[in-house]
């Protein structure tokens, strides 16, 4: 099947127009086209969380979504927070929030979805809210702390 | 202590403390270099068709339909291969009597598991690879399976290999003293369990990846690769593609999780490479999650029948079990499969003072994916018979299980020791470790507490493990059985014109923070700041030769070489200085990137001392000819390993009416020696933790009797997410092995090889009340509600 279609999304600030294949996914049109190799794939089947990103605003799963769906979107992967993730990214640094680091896209995508939705220091609301990103290095904890950390720092 | 500073409490050691890793910078801004981040010019892409059957014999393959898809470049069969790979065969010469059969990338004549492959497509992209592959049909005539590994010795079981004439691969018995003897003693309460530990693999969230690309010119073949052991990789490319070792670099940049599973030898990886050399060109292959699931090796599936045998005293008067383990239809390459059985002979009840013991392990070839080393290898089974049994025995003697482990552990001065396995033991704390655990968890007030909430129908239970790891391997593990695995390691650092340090170190980064303990060693014990020291591991073309990363191993001997270096450059450095600065090299020091009088006045910069070195030449004496560059190995010796210990416990509650089990605390006190990084050391052992936990209560690899794996998704296969998981209280005990002067063991393992036998007692504790018992991993809640007698 090598059906394609022209889009235009508008990529951590940056407008590209691509012709896709209509059947590629989001997350492989922003690696392997754009070179946007920060968002990962763990699963490709929506469960792992390893390829979360901003999609207009709303963090989906870049698996699930296929690139024709993001014509005209805004769309903001890892290398593109900017100074809206400086304070978790310190604070990951900090819990070492992170091992191999491959969840990390993912993660910090939800954890920036929590923490700008204004979620409290709430240990169990917060390991609900990333119970849908697989990280199989750390034992969670750290990352919990991190995300507290900013809250708490925040609140200060 | 009084006496002379050592280097550990020298005002610029880093040793010990809690420093950033500088990696995750990086990683945090999406900027890893993961193999499936790479894209050559002229790359392609490998898919592979696998076998849907577990065991069959190939009549035919038609390649037509897919030959003539838009994209495809290439496509290979077992016999196109066979001209171009040599088989390989995964035994150890000194696992006497261990066999397994040739085996090749892809299947010739008949597959022997679900997922196997059996042809290789090489396209413009995965998805044309996927595509052409769909259209490839390979006629499979069935064959019946042996699936169930303790039907699979039966005598009219099908024969995996008709040479072999059954499907035994492996036996071996260890026995110590006379346990008949104690067993039928009047005086002795005997327990009597069988454990069942169910098949479950690494899932790493990065999964199995290489590019490989391969240069006719020079005939030189480079591999970006997903693991933790590129020498051996090197060597394994080289052989079985016939190329001079010389001409193959193996580069390990970022690894998203490896837990042992990246330490193998993959038909689908060596294809790949074959494929490259073939096209001459760069040829990528990374596995999907189904591949992953259906090939990545798997750990565990054992069935033990154990037996203790304990005195009114609460002393360990016998130990015996007979294991059983299906590793699938071969001895994975290079490691074999027999070294998990093995280390369950080796380690069960090696915490303890036994004189009598008898383990006999029969290792059986079934047609399900190849079992190998996953993270604490063997150590979970061994940790939870042992334990699950002593604490069973401590409840029908009517002891505490606190006080039977005070009984019988080894006492903490009575090391070096020899287990009744005959384990050369040293530098153990079983006794500290414990009485930390007892306290850290409030021992006492949570039994209080458990014993009143009972009276409301709230049933919690706590459970106890206490345990030893392996870690930092000598030779006696590989090297003397013939495998192609370093077990020393080197490092080289040179100082750099600028005044920094270069570290090039031959073990592995994976997550686990390798590079920052290496360059917190070599800051600390050569004198310049954290930030002045760069690393580099993973690339057989620039680093020492040595065995990269497993068994938990960078610590201990990565950084024991490391430390080793540091102190050579530095005495090269001093000695350069003294003659610039006129002193005595023994009056200088290097603090903070300066040479130092030993008072810590500042004589001249590392940079200075360097462009004179590298520039000015002619200020030196003529016969001085510094380099700047030290380099050092260091492998263990005398031991076969350098063991740790650790106690753990676990609280938990569980509900009756659902046999849903919740995980309240967990508590884990470790001793690896010296602490490099704490704040990397307690993540490691949680992220263990949590993958014990997965082990006892989610994760199962679910074949059907015919050999299909039924779960092989991540939605079916259930893996520990954070909510369900709990904190995890950390607390160390340092007793630094003597093998080393850094003192380091390792620490990657302990929770992961812990945390089942902590947790199957704290659910027999709550179980046992309501008369029920449980000895099955996971523990599921259905398995649960069985156990009560509920469904
Ligand atoms: S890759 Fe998208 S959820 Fe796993
Ligand atoms: S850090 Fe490795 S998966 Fe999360």
């Amino acid at each position: 099947m090598t059906d394609t279609q022209t889009i235009s999304v508008t990529v951590n600030g940056e407008t590209a127009s691509a012709a896709v294949p209509v059947r590629q996914n989001l997350v492989d049109f922003l690696r392997n086209t754009l070179g946007l190799t920060g968002s990962h794939v763990g699963c490709e089947h929506g469960v792992c969380g390893a390829c979360t990103l901003e999609v207009d605003g709303a963090m989906v799963r870049g698996c699930l979504m296929l690139a024709v769906q993001a014509d005209g979107a805004t769309v903001t992967t890892i290398e593109g927070y900017g100074d809206r993730a400086s304070a978790l990214r310190a604070a990951f640094i900090d819990r070492n929030a992170l091992q191999c680091g491959y969840c990390t896209p993912g993660m910090l995508a939800s954890a920036l979805e929590y923490v700008e939705g204004g979620g409290g220091a709430d240990r169990a609301a917060i390991r609900e809210h990333l119970s849908g990103n697989y990280c199989r290095c750390t034992g969670y904890q750290s990352i919990v702390d991190a995300v507290c950390d900013v809250i708490e720092g925040e609140g200060s | 202590m009084s006496g002379p500073l050592t280097i550990f409490d020298k005002p610029n050691s880093l040793i010990g403390k809690p420093v950033d890793r500088p990696d995750t910078k990086r990683l945090l801004q999406g900027r890893g270099k993961f193999v499936d981040d790479i894209q050559l010019p002229r790359m392609v892409h490998a898919g592979f068709v696998r076998s849907p059957v577990a065991h069959g014999r190939i009549v035919s393959i038609d390649l037509d339909e897919a030959r003539a898809v838009p994209g495809v470049i290439a496509i290979y069969t077992g016999a196109d291969l066979a001209d171009h790979v040599e088989p390989y065969v995964g035994v150890l010469s000194h696992m006497a009597g261990l066999r397994s059969a040739p085996q090749m990338p892809l299947a010739v004549d008949t597959v022997r598991w679900t997922g196997e492959p059996v042809v290789m497509v090489v396209a413009s992209s995965r998805a044309v690879a996927e595509d052409a592959a769909a259209l490839v049909f390979v006629d499979i005539e069935d064959l019946p399976p042996a699936t169930d590994m303790e039907r699979a010795l039966e005598p009219d079981a099908p024969v995996i290999h008709p040479d072999f004439g059954n499907n035994l691969a492996w036996e071996r018995t260890v026995e110590a003293g006379d346990p008949d003897a104690a067993f039928a003693r009047d005086d002795v309460t005997v327990v009597e369990r069988t454990f069942r530990f169910g098949r479950h693999t690494g899932v790493t969230l990065e999964t199995r990846a290489s590019v490989v690309d391969y240069d006719p010119s020079e005939d030189t073949l480079t591999c970006h690769y997903s693991g933790q052991a590129p020498h051996m990789m090197q060597f394994i490319f080289a052989k079985h593609l016939g190329l001079p070792e010389e001409n193959v670099r193996v580069i390990s940049n970022d690894v998203g999780g490896s837990f042992g599973i990246k330490i193998h030898t993959y038909g689908d990886e060596i294809a790949t490479a074959a494929a490259a050399k073939l096209l001459q060109r760069p040829v990528k292959f990374v596995a999907d999650r189904l591949e992953s699931f259906l090939t990545d090796i798997h750990a565990r599936d054992h069935v033990v029948h154990g037996r203790i045998a304990v005195t009114r005293e609460g002393e360990i008067a016998a130990l015996a079990f007979d294991d059983i383990t299906g590793i699938g239809p071969y001895s994975m390459y290079p490691r074999t499969s027999a070294i998990e059985a093995n280390q369950i002979l080796n380690l069960t009840g090696a915490p303890y003072a036994l004189e009598n013991y008898r383990a006999n392990a029969k290792v059986v070839f079934q047609n399900k994916n190849l079992m190998c080393q996953y993270r604490a290898v063997g150590h979970p089974i061994a940790m939870a018979v042992a334990d699950g049994l002593l604490e069973e025995a401590a409840h029908k003697i009517g002891m505490d299980v606190v006080e039977i482990r005070r009984r019988n552990l080894v006492k903490d001065d009575a090391y070096p020791c020899t287990s009744a396995t005959g384990m050369k033991l040293d530098d153990l704390s079983h006794h500290k470790t414990l009485d930390k655990l007892i306290e850290t968890m409030d021992y006492d007030a949570k039994r209080s507490e458990h014993a009143a909430l009972r009276a409301q129908g709230i049933h919690r239970g706590l459970g106890l493990v206490s345990m030893i790891e392996v870690t930092n391997p000598s030779p006696m593990f590989y090297g003397i059985g013939g495998a192609p695995i370093a077990s020393q390691d080197g490092s080289t650092i040179r100082l750099e014109a600028g005044g920094a340090i270069h570290v090039s170190s031959s073990v592995t980064e994976q997550g686990q923070g390798t590079n920052t303990i290496l360059a917190q060693i070599a800051a600390g014990v050569f004198g310049v700041a954290m930030d002045r020291v760069k690393v580099t591991t993973g690339d057989t073309k620039t680093t020492p030769y040595g065995g990269g990363t497993w068994a938990s191993r960078g610590a201990g001997i990565g950084g024991e070489a490391t430390l080793q270096a540091a102190h050579a450059l530095k005495e090269q450095v001093l000695d350069v200085a003294g003659v610039i600065l006129q002193a005595k090299p023994e009056a200088l020091d290097i603090v903070d990137g300066h040479i130092t009088d030993k008072d810590g006045t500042q004589r001249m910069s590392l940079s200075d001392l360097a462009r004179t070195v590298y520039y000015r030449g002619n200020e030196l004496p003529s016969d001085m000819t510094p380099e700047l560059v030290a380099t050092r190995h260091y492998r263990v010796t005398d031991f076969p390993f350098v063991f740790t210990n650790a106690a753990m416990a676990a609280e938990i509650e569980l509900d009756p009416d659902t046999g849903f089990v919740k995980i309240l605390n967990f508590w884990a006190v470790e001793d690896c020696g010296r602490v490099i990084n704490p704040k990397l050391v307690d993540e490691q052992i949680r992220g263990g933790v949590i993958q014990g936990i997965g082990g006892a209560f989610y994760e199962e690899c679910i074949y059907s009797e015919d050999g299909q794996f039924e779960n092989a998704t991540m939605a079916d296969y259930l893996v520990p997410m954070a909510f369900e998981m709990p904190d995890i209280t950390i607390a160390h005990v340092e007793t630094p092995t003597k093998t080393s002067v850094l003192g380091a063991k390792g620490a990657g393992e302990a929770g992961t090889g812990g945390a089942p036998a902590a947790l199957m007692n704290a659910v027999n504790d709550a179980l046992r009340p309501l008369g029920a018992q449980i000895h099955q991993m996971p523990m599921t809640p259905e398995r649960i509600l069985e156990a009560l007698g509920t469904v």
